[in-house]
């Protein structure tokens, strides 16, 4: 078998926005739109020659259910691209990445546009159950008496609405919130609150630096309908320190607990997008292309540790590519809690769990400081569910640009207890 | 099924005994009512009240549309009012004969539906109307300085209030087929799926016809009539005075004094149009119609479409030029350096896609179509690009050079710069000939007029190529020569410095305005300069000025100077509030002043005869037609040229000649008149 290669050409995505306690200035779809028409412009092929759009997303609204597909038709691919959804909880961005990845390698597809996009200040809110079963009761009532009686029988509690949000970001096989995980690995690895918040405050000052000197090019500016632009990630903070960190309370496990909003990644909303393309397709349109997309890899842990799945994804995809964490040259772990970043650091150095879970000799290795998310992550720009996953394989490329490196890895914790990683080869 | 065909109209049977006459006007793309079409569908009408059938369905056999109306063509051919009146109580006839069928009549319209094509459908006892947005109502007639002769002007009160039949037909506006059901002037409204099905079930089942609102019984009474008449007067002689437009006039007279007995009415009706329709106002508002086809037909018959139009500069002009382009189905990229002018342009096109398609999806899909492109990224893909930057020669061509290497082959590339001459903007590029003008007018929305600005370098095909795009997206291109304002500005110019120099002189604003508007412009100078904002206004006088070497009044440039820039800045020589003019409270005479109406007229007629002189644009037709929808000039005048020609040369000359003695040269009769000397 001749070994196919996948190309990525050109990436983009919108602002990361944060949520501000009520629905951002705009639904999924249009953040993807907005970050993706740019980057199809920009092209020489027409919306219409891709092959197929895939687009993960953990909660779309009801209104655009396949978003994929209405994403699709409103960059104006035409009736006749294909377009589907993909939902892997906080990867959902990175398996739309790497399906499109497997369809190339298969030779089902040439030219892909994948990426990922969520609202989650739009995440619904709705009736509980109490609410739901009593209108249900009304509905059925026909006499004027009968519905008099259900009438009667609507009590206050009806009204307490179910969070969609909280739902989402809770385990529903263990009953974990996703914090009270990053709690789990903060005991496990022995991390105290101000590592923690040293490593938050760290992640606010890299986005900062990066925003300086204006590493960010790929954000595509935003527009609403109001008259307003939205050109950068807007829940940095600047000013953050440690100090101030320090006078945050625990959200999860109170009143002790170590996780707090500050060392958490933000609520957000946002898309990203890439485009990936055959050997055939780069020569077809003559593509200039960002790099290669060499290895992928998923696997599944305890749902109590789920932080721990990027370890459990990496360590194998190396070993298979005869690589080691040397030949690395940034890596880019998507920052749920500050906890699972540092416990994931950890678990990679410790002889004991290397050997434990991958029967290695030794420990895996410790990735250096100054190669991991050094233009800050989730907790300074947020996590947008269903777009980091692509936005970290997108920005792995760009920092390697940056540096002239070769290889990069983005990897991602998902809810539920799984992991994802990807290998990236810089061509540029 | 059988079938009998006839030249325009397709007549069907069904195999429900329903007989479906189709109108399919031979070598024409939409529907109008020939004599021809008339003299068909009267033997045909007599044919079926021979044998009688279950029920008639008409309806059009085009793609697109019902029926236009009649055809205009032949309106120019009538020479008297008693021709006049014999065409029309024709047509009246048959619209009597298929209202009189003893079977029931439905009209199935699936599309636009104007003047005649709605009378015929009011003498059909139901309508359905095919529920898209091209699907519009109107009764126009006013428009071409007469009222609506087939019946209109009686049935149409069976179904509407008066109130809204008289509107409808006073300003000539149209319904959608919304609005239409709700007013009572259809029936039912269906999808393509459905339109024939449902006319046929409505034939068959024959369920009640519809009646206008009770209430209209009390305001067509003989008591209200007069009252409700001097009202409608009173309103409509803020738009329109009696002596430039008297159809109006006539259709309220016609209601209020004759409605009663529809045959009687008729009658009168069919009189009046016909007394109208030789009036020097019908005619030479059907000139303006037949200038505005004139320059329709200046494009190619099926040119290659536009498809994606990228606009560089995204002030008011080019933000307004991008939303129009998509309102018109196109793709737009708009480049800008900056994030705000982008994000307010954005705003501005929002707020108009709200205002006009309503419908969430529709508004999503236009809001989808226009993309802010701060990178000029469109530049590569465009089939057009349109530059509206500020008026700055070295910046202009500086970018025409940075695009070139990037465009398409084919694209075509555009100014829309309103004063500088495309002769000293091409030369940076090296293939000078495809820089073409495009020049739009503010607001584009509103403006019906392109000028197509011809260098001596542009190459026709290109030239040729701008027009076919003026036409596709819904304007009315004009080919000038690329001269120092072109035609528009460099006629208006002058009329409005002569407005300042008035003002200057001592008289009011409300004088001057009235002078102008008595004459029959839309609006005064005055209301003019401030609508168009001072700074523009002078910007483009003092390239004009240079040019043509006329004086300024100092007043524009220290109002510039202070910030009062007109209705944007909320005062200029008027004070605007929300837009709107705040009328100044001052007991000047409401009778306009003769000396005042000739400076400003001959102004502004001598530059046109200067124009026409000078061969800005290529014919007399042109220069009307450029002006009139250019400038607003007083349309039932029929143009500066045809108002010369009609008034005769002598007493024009006179008048200016006696203002060059007193006001000096800028009075001086053009050269050009000699030529209309006879």
């Amino acid at each position: 078998m001749t070994e196919t290669s996948v190309y990525i050409v050109d990436g983009s995505r919108s602002p990361f926005l944060k949520a501000r306690g009520k629905p951002g200035p705009f639904q999924a779809s249009d953040l993807a739109v907005s970050a993706a028409r740019p980057l199809l412009m920009r092209q020489p092929f027409a919306p219409d020659e891709l092959d197929e759009v895939i687009v993960g997303c953990v909660g779309p609204s009801p209104d655009e259910v396949n978003i994929a597909r209405v994403i699709s038709l409103r960059l104006r691919c035409g009736n006749k691209v294909p377009a589907w959804t993909v939902q892997r909880n906080c990867a959902s961005g990175m398996q739309a990445i790497d399906s499109a990845y497997t369809n190339i390698l298969v030779g089902k597809s040439n030219l892909v546009l994948a990426g990922g996009a969520e609202a989650m200040s739009h995440s619904p809110v709705l009736y509980n159950r109490h609410m739901v079963n009593w209108l249900a009761q009304l509905n059925r009532s026909k006499t004027p008496l009968q519905k008099l009686q259900t009438i009667s029988k609507l009590r206050p509690k009806f009204f307490t609405p179910v969070i969609g949000l909280l739902k989402g970001l809770t385990d529903p096989v263990v009953g974990l919130a996703m914090g009270q995980t990053a709690e789990n690995l903060a005991h496990l690895f022995n991390l105290s609150r101000t590592d923690m918040d040293r490593y938050a405050v760290e992640s606010h000052l890299r986005l900062v630096h990066a925003q300086e000197h204006e590493f960010l090019d790929e954000i595509e500016t935003a527009f609403d309908h109001n008259g307003n632009a939205y050109d950068h990630d807007d829940g940095v903070r600047p000013d953050s320190s440690i100090e101030k960190l320090a006078k945050l309370r625990p959200v999860f496990d109170q009143p002790f607990g170590t996780i707090t909003a500050g060392n958490s990644a933000q609520i957000t909303d946002g898309a990203a997008f890439v485009i990936l393309a055959s050997e055939a397709a780069v020569n077809k349109h003559k593509l200039a292309v960002m790099g290669r997309l060499l290895a992928s890899n998923w696997a599944a842990v305890d749902p109590r540790q789920m932080g721990l799945g990027p370890v459990h994804a990496t360590v194998p995809m190396l070993a298979k590519q005869n690589l080691t964490i040397n030949d690395i040259d940034y890596w880019e772990l998507n920052e749920a809690f500050a906890a699972q970043v540092l416990a994931c650091v950890a678990a990679w150095k410790d002889e004991r769990y290397c050997q434990t879970h991958f029967g290695m000799d030794k420990a895996f290795g410790e990735i250096p400081h100054e190669q991991l998310n050094i233009d800050g992550g989730g907790i300074a720009l947020g996590h947008p569910v269903g777009a980091s996953g692509a936005r970290i394989v997108h920005h792995a490329l760009r920092v390697l640009h940056r540096n002239k490196a070769k290889y990069g890895v983005a990897t991602i914790c998902i809810g539920g207890g799984q992991g994802g990683a990807v290998l990236v080869e810089n061509l540029q | 099924m059988s079938a009998s065909t006839y030249q325009n109209w397709i007549v069907e049977r069904d195999s429900d005994e329903i007989v479906w006459l189709r109108l399919d006007v031979h070598d024409n793309s939409a529907n109008v009512l020939t004599n021809e079409v008339f003299t068909e569908l009267q033997y045909i009408l007599t044919d079926l009240a021979k044998n009688i059938p279950v029920g008639v369905a008409i309806t059009s056999n085009k793609p697109k549309g019902f029926i236009a109306g009649a055809d205009v063509k032949e309106f120019t051919q009538i020479k008297n009012q008693q021709q006049a009146l014999e065409i029309i109580r024709f047509g009246q006839s048959i619209m009597d004969q298929l209202d009189q069928l003893p079977c029931p009549t439905i009209a199935v319209i699936n599309g636009f539906c104007m003047g005649g094509g709605l009378e015929l459908s009011l003498a059909c006892d139901y309508r359905i109307a095919l529920d898209e947005p091209s699907t519009r109502f109107s009764l126009p007639e006013i428009r071409l300085g007469i009222h609506p002769g087939y019946g209109g002007t009686v049935r149409i009160f069976r179904y509407l209030s008066p109130l809204i039949a008289m509107d409808l037909m006073l300003t000539g506006r149209s319904l959608d087929s919304r609005q239409a059901k709700k007013s009572g002037l259809i029936d039912q409204t269906a999808p393509n799926r459905l339109l024939e099905h449902s006319a046929r079930k409505i034939l068959l089942n024959k369920p009640p016809k519809r009646k206008a609102p009770r209430f209209s019984k009390l305001l067509n009474s003989g008591l209200a009539r007069p009252l409700i008449a001097i009202l409608m007067r009173k309103q409509l002689a803020k738009k329109a005075l009696p002596e430039h437009y008297p159809a109006p006039y006539a259709l309220i007279n016609h209601w209020s004094k004759h409605y009663g007995n529809e045959q009687k009415m008729l009658q009168h009706e069919a009189k009046s149009v016909a007394e109208l329709s030789t009036t020097p106002t019908a005619k030479n508002l059907v000139r303006v119609f037949m200038l505005q086809n004139e320059l329709k037909s200046l494009a190619d018959d099926h040119p290659q479409q536009v498809k994606h139009v990228h606009i560089i500069g995204a002030g008011v002009m080019g933000g307004d030029i991008a939303t129009w382009c998509v309102a018109q189905g196109l793709e737009i990229t708009l480049q800008d350096l900056k994030n705000e002018s982008l994000a307010k342009a954005k705003l501005r096109a929002y707020k108009y896609f709200k205002k006009r398609l309503k419908d969430r999806f529709l508004i999503k899909d236009a809001m989808d179509r226009f993309m802010l492109d701060a990178q000029g990224y469109g530049v590569r893909k465009a089939d057009i690009i349109i530059e509206a930057i500020f008026e700055n020669k070295k910046v202009k061509r500086e970018l025409y050079a940075s695009l070139e290497p990037k465009i398409k082959k084919d694209a075509l590339l555009a100014t829309n710069t309103s004063s500088i001459k495309i002769e000293e903007l091409c030369d940076s590029i090296s293939d000078p000939t495809r820089l073409v003008g495009l020049h739009f007018f503010n607001p584009v929305a509103k403006m019906p007029l392109i000028e197509i600005v011809n260098g001596t370098q542009t190459n026709p095909n290109v030239s040729q190529r701008a027009i076919n795009f003026a036409k596709q997206i819904g304007k009315l291109p004009l080919p000038t020569k690329s001269s120092p304002g072109f035609l528009v500005n460099r006629i208006l110019t002058p009329y409005m410095v002569e407005a300042g120099l008035l003002k200057e002189a001592g008289y009011s604003i409300m004088e001057i305005d009235l002078a102008a508007t008595t004459f029959g412009m839309p609006i005064g100078p005055i209301e003019l300069a401030d609508t168009v904002g001072l700074d523009i206004g002078l910007h483009v006088a003092e390239i004009l000025s240079t040019a043509y070497g006329f004086k300024i009044p100092s007043s524009f440039k220290t109002m510039v100077a202070s910030g009062t820039l007109g209705k944007k800045s909320g005062q200029g020589f008027y004070a605007w509030k929300n837009g709107k003019k705040v009328t100044p409270k001052s007991k000047t005479s409401t009778n306009s002043d003769t000396m005042i109406q000739n400076r400003l007229v001959l102004r502004f007629i001598n530059e046109a005869i200067a124009c026409h002189h000078e061969q800005v644009v290529e014919s007399k037709n042109l220069l009307d037609a450029g002006v009139i929808f250019g400038t607003g000039f007083a349309p039932f005048r029929g143009g500066p040229i045809h108002y010369v020609e009609s008034m005769g040369t002598a007493a024009l000359l006179e008048t200016l000649d006696m203002l060059h003695k007193n006001y000096g040269d800028r009075f001086k009769a053009d050269p050009g008149w000699h030529e209309f000397v006879t």
